[in-house]
């Protein structure tokens, strides 16, 4: 611990809040797209197909896309580092009451983001890999029909709740995560403070909710409405 | 036996500067060589030894705190008094100089004080440079609040934290020596010794709190900025930990101890709840500025505070000194506080307190303004008490304070010992009989920062020949044995009663007889007691553990068997005074309205006392005040 | 009042500790824990055992030596107050308590419930401070600051370095302490002169000290005595990125 370490507990911090942002930039973007499930099935699926095709062709999207996984790892990895450093600084305690002062998902982070990670493994084998890799109808326009495999994907009601359950573990990460990441950039005027506590807390819900919803609206179309 | 307080010439407003003007200096290349040791962390001791390293000497600070900065100057709430006259009401240099000589009752030195005020200024200047967040108007100049005794606004506040912030100053400025290696920390080392080799002070014997080890460290000056001893009186303002040690053991080596009696009780504390009490908390005389103290005109008043309508309260203070009212000084307000309980007016569940009400002040200005001056007051007496003193009066009561005695000094600051110096309220100069409010963080500060500088350096000019004295050399070997020998006495004993037993019972002895009010009948009888607690505590005190690890019983003995002896002094030297000064009240003297009665014919010296040894009797040295700028009057705040 | 503790008790920092039991008669509601901590103590040494080695000084709750876990909370049950300033009166007759030291990487124990706390010495030796001379100030009012930078700056400085902060947090980070220093002195014309240097050799020191990370769980702010706000962290993340992007 003599040495002056290169990364300080402060840069660190200030790359996750960097990562965790841009991740939170990428999620709004990500919801948009995914809001065009819940149009009519033909439209939703001419739509979110020419989407899904415009996203994997554009060169600026691509840039994006590779910033995108190098955050996703420099936000998994530099949240090791820092959970291993912190296991060794850490105070341990007989009794130990000190949850009382704070809320239980700002303490938990690293739980609830390797619940994110576990989710992302699945959501990038069954979409994304399938996408890029995969041998996939085409639609009507000659898009790759994403759709009917994201249909398809959420008739099993277990997989609808695991997508429901990791989205509130991604909620409560956000709900953290968001203003935390505001606090280690250095955000400290009282004002903009509580703005970004409102916003934060609003955007949380939308994307949370944003998200949830799709699978659940899904699966209860294809299963309630329509049989 | 004649004491020089080597006053400079020339007139009283020139002293100070002529005595800067021709006081020796060292070279820069000589300040290197030179070691300076200083105990105690607080304003004094942190200012001092700050400021030394600064000018290149080599220091070593020692506190018995776990940390420089919990030195319990940090308590101090109210602030910190200077001729600035931003408030153009009419203040000055000699103003502040007259209000406290006044304040003091006529029995401290002129040119002592009169440089007290007039460096007054230079600190604020220098607490603002160091980032010390004083209260400011809305135009962004320092802000300024009224205290007892005097009739301008001329005290600096950082809310009710004023002695943290300077001390945090402080603090910050030793540990910016500390980082530049001018300044090497001893925290949780206690001084157990002084030692002296040629007749000069060079060095001290310590004790390594954490483990037990006792050490050596040999200087060529010594500064003692180790506080007051009000803990003697167990229930007090004071930490736990403040005592008398390091004095005691520099007087025993003779230097001498003048007027140990003068302690000002603190008008505005926490009464006592129950036995188990450890101290006393301080609520803040600047909670004076807007609440009236007052209590019921009846005796055992049974009814709520706030059912008492306004017809059947006494606001004795604003009766008896209608000029001062509720900012009458401390040893005024304390002794009518105590006049009004002793007569059975008490209210609390003990009937040992005063109300002090801030209805009025809530109605007139707001309860967010009163909130924003007093709000940490407020805060912490709810904690304690659980009352909210917004909708229901404090309770408050006298506590023991401040020690205005020390071990004597002279202008330069230094004691009977050569190379000896005492510094803040470790010494005996400014206050006189009673301190003012805010001049405690002054006089520790302006001792610090601006006088020991001059003073030391021109001691120490006449030390540049003098050779670092080895620790192994026949002085330190003999101090340590001593010691040694002294904490191998206290763990030898083994009986059965606790070292706060004896500080419990020694202390109520004090306050009923060595406090508020003295009379020769008490005194006699008091000394008797003391002397026979005293072998009491050597025939059954118990210490547990040994000397040689982290022992806070062993550390606990050793302070209350120097209070034990100094008990006796502080009642030797108050009986000796017959008169009454300041927080001095003696039952015999006094007016038929029940004022102090000072005699300025018999008694305007300061009472320094010399050890003689165990058993003897201690040697009284007197050196007569003289005033020439001021006139010898009643003190009166009427 | 009837009173279990369990209190931890370790002779030095090479040995290890443990919880030991002892019962208390008589407490008395209106007693303050240390109080009631002497009177254990009182009647440890009459029993012939070793006393409990704590933590305190003033006892008003200004010094910040005292500190202890009680029931596993950072000075006690009650937010924003010192261990000294806990009463007797927030248990219940009967309860069982425990009491263990401040605990962290940097914060070895010492015996019993005392605690090293010289970490925090350091960090303020690193940069902590506003470099004036005695003697080199200017006039007072020479620099006006505003009423409400001034009150900002005092709200920072009110830092009693207890270590509540490190205590509470499940990192043992001392962001709290550190940037209250670090924004008190950036929040002053006096002391915004040194602030870029000052961020960040006190953040170096920090972390050479073995203080974790910051995970802004904000439970440093509630449980600190002086309510020292989360903010004074954003302000030293702010002035430390600042510091880190101008730096030469």
């Amino acid at each position: 611990m003599d040495k002056k370490q290169v990364l300080s507990t402060l840069l660190r911090k200030t790359l996750m809040a960097l990562t965790g942002l841009f991740l939170c930039f990428f999620l709004v973007i990500h919801l948009l797209g995914n809001l065009q499930l819940l149009m009519p099935p033909e439209q939703a699926k001419e739509s979110f197909n020419s989407y899904s095709h415009l996203l994997s062709g554009n060169i600026f999207i691509k840039i994006i896309s590779y910033v995108l996984y190098a955050s996703i790892l420099i936000h998994c990895l530099d949240a090791l580092l820092i959970t291993l450093s912190n296991r060794k600084t850490a105070g341990k305690y007989a009794v130990d009451k000190r949850g009382a002062s704070s809320k239980w998902y700002s303490r938990n982070m690293g739980i609830l983001g390797t619940l994110i990670l576990i989710f992302l493994v699945f959501h990038f084998k069954d979409f994304w890999y399938q996408y890029k890799f995969g041998s996939l109808p085409k639609d009507e326009s000659g898009h790759k029909d994403l759709y009917t495999i994201v249909i398809a994907a959420y008739q099993d009601w277990w997989y609808v709740l695991f997508y429901v359950l990791s989205m509130f573990a991604l909620g409560y990460h956000l709900l953290h995560g968001f203003f935390s990441a505001a606090r280690s950039l250095g955000v400290y005027h009282p004002k903009y403070v509580s703005w970004i506590r409102v916003f934060a807390i609003g955007y949380s819900y939308a994307i949370t909710i944003g998200f949830a919803i799709i699978p659940i609206y899904i699966y209860l179309t294809q299963h309630v409405l329509w049989n | 036996m004649e004491l020089n307080a080597k006053i400079p010439q020339g007139p009283l407003k020139d002293k100070w500067s002529f005595y800067k003007d021709h006081a020796r200096l060292v070279n820069p290349a000589n300040r290197k060589k030179m070691d300076v040791i200083v105990v105690g962390t607080g304003l004094a001791g942190s200012a001092a030894a700050a400021s030394l390293a600064e000018m290149g000497y080599n220091v070593k600070s020692f506190c018995f705190q776990d940390s420089a900065r919990r030195a319990h100057s940090v308590a101090a709430q109210g602030g910190v008094n200077a001729a600035k006259n931003y408030k153009n009401d009419g203040d000055s240099v000699y103003r502040m100089f007259y209000d406290t000589i006044k304040g003091g009752d006529f029995r401290s030195r002129e040119a002592n004080v009169y440089r007290l005020a007039e460096c007054s200024a230079q600190l604020i200047d220098q607490a603002v440079a160091q980032g010390v967040p004083f209260g400011r108007e809305y135009g962004g100049y320092l802000n300024n609040r009224s205290f007892g005794g005097v009739q301008v606004s001329r005290t600096f506040y950082a809310r009710g934290q004023t002695g943290q912030q300077l001390l945090l100053g402080a603090y910050q400025a030793l540990m910016r020596q500390a980082a530049a290696k001018t300044v090497t920390l001893y925290t949780r080392h206690e001084m157990l010794d002084l030692v002296i080799a040629d007749g000069k002070a060079r060095g001290i014997i310590v004790r390594n709190l954490d483990t037990g080890e006792i050490e050596r460290h040999s200087a060529h000056t010594v500064i003692l900025a180790t506080g007051g001893f009000g803990k003697i009186y167990y229930l007090s303002t004071l930490a736990m930990g403040c005592n008398a040690s390091a004095i005691w053991r520099a007087h025993k080596k003779g230097a001498f101890m003048a007027c140990p009696s003068w302690t000002q009780v603190h008008p505005t504390s926490l009464p006592q709840s129950g036995d188990y009490q450890s101290k006393l908390t301080l609520m803040s005389e600047s909670l004076r500025n807007d609440g009236r103290i007052w209590v019921p005109l009846q005796t055992a008043e049974k009814r709520k505070p706030n059912d008492i309508p306004e017809d059947e309260r006494d606001y004795y203070l604003e009766r008896r000194y209608p000029a001062f009212g509720n900012l009458a000084p401390r040893d005024i307000s304390s002794r009518a506080a105590k006049e009004r309980i002793d007569a059975g007016f008490g209210v609390g569940p003990q009937l040992n307190a005063v109300y002090l009400d801030f209805s009025k002040a809530i109605k007139e200005q707001g309860k967010e303004k009163i909130k924003e001056k007093y709000g940490n007051l407020f805060d912490m007496y709810r904690k304690i008490t659980a009352t909210d003193a917004y909708t229901e009066p404090m309770m408050i009561s006298p506590a023991a304070h401040f020690s205005m005695g020390g071990l004597w000094v002279d202008y330069e600051l230094m004691t009977t010992i050569p190379g000896l110096f005492a510094l803040g309220e470790a010494n005996f100069a400014d206050h006189g009989a009673n301190r003012l409010g805010a001049n405690s963080l002054l006089q520790a500060c302006v001792d610090g920062y601006f006088i020991a500088p001059y003073t030391i350096s021109n001691y120490l000019a006449g030390e540049i020949n003098s050779k670092r004295l080895p620790t192994d050399g026949q002085e330190f070997v003999d101090a340590e044995v001593q010691v040694r020998a002294h904490l191998g006495k206290l763990l030898a004993i083994n009986g059965t009663k606790t070292a706060d037993h004896y500080h419990k019972i020694l202390g109520k002895l004090l306050y009923d007889y060595c406090g508020l009010s003295r009379s020769k009948k008490g005194l006699m009888y008091a000394i008797h007691e003391i002397k026979q607690l005293r072998e009491d505590f050597y025939q059954h005190l118990k210490v547990p553990g040994t000397d040689d690890e982290m022992n806070g019983e062993l550390e606990k003995a050793g302070r209350i068997s120097d209070y034990l002896e100094v008990a006796e002094l502080m009642c030797q030297d108050a009986l000796t005074r017959e008169e009454s000064c300041g927080a001095h009240f003696r039952e015999e003297y006094q007016t038929p309205e029940g004022e102090a009665l000072r005699n300025d014919e018999q008694f305007c010296f300061v009472s320094a006392w010399k050890w003689q040894g165990a058993d003897k009797e201690e040697l009284l040295v007197r050196e007569p005040l003289h005033f020439e700028n001021v006139e010898l009057t009643v003190r009166s705040y009427k | 009042m009837k009173i279990y503790l369990k209190i931890w008790r370790q002779s030095d920092a090479g040995s290890p500790g443990q919880l030991v039991s002892y019962e208390l008669d008589q407490v008395i509601p209106h007693m303050s824990f240390l109080e009631m901590m002497d009177t254990l103590n009182e009647q440890l040494i009459l029993n012939g055992d070793r006393p409990v080695e704590f933590d305190h000084d003033c006892r008003e709750g200004i010094c910040g030596q005292c500190g202890m876990m009680i029931n596993g909370r950072a000075h006690g049950p009650i937010p924003h107050l010192t261990t000294c300033q806990l009463h007797m009166r927030e248990f219940k007759d009967g309860d069982t308590i425990y009491v263990e030291p401040f605990r962290g990487a940097a914060f070895p124990v010492k015996r019993d419930l005392r605690v090293d706390r010289s970490a925090f010495d350091r960090i303020i030796m690193a940069g902590g401070f506003v470099s004036v001379n005695t003697g080199q100030a200017p006039e007072a009012n020479g620099i006006p600051i505003t009423h409400e930078q001034a009150e900002s700056a005092f709200d920072s400085a009110a830092c009693i370095g207890c270590g509540a902060c490190v205590a509470t947090c499940k990192n043992s980070s001392a962001a709290l302490f550190t940037s209250a220093k670090i924004a008190h002195l950036a929040k002053l014309p006096q002391g915004k002169m040194e602030s870029g240097k000052r961020v960040l050799s006190m953040v170096a020191q920090m972390d050479i000290e073995a203080f974790g990370h910051c995970s802004n769980t904000e439970a440093c702010e509630v449980e600190c005595p002086q309510h020292i706000s989360v903010l004074n962290i954003a302000r030293m993340n702010w002035e430390y990125t600042l510091s880190r992007i101008l730096k030469k």
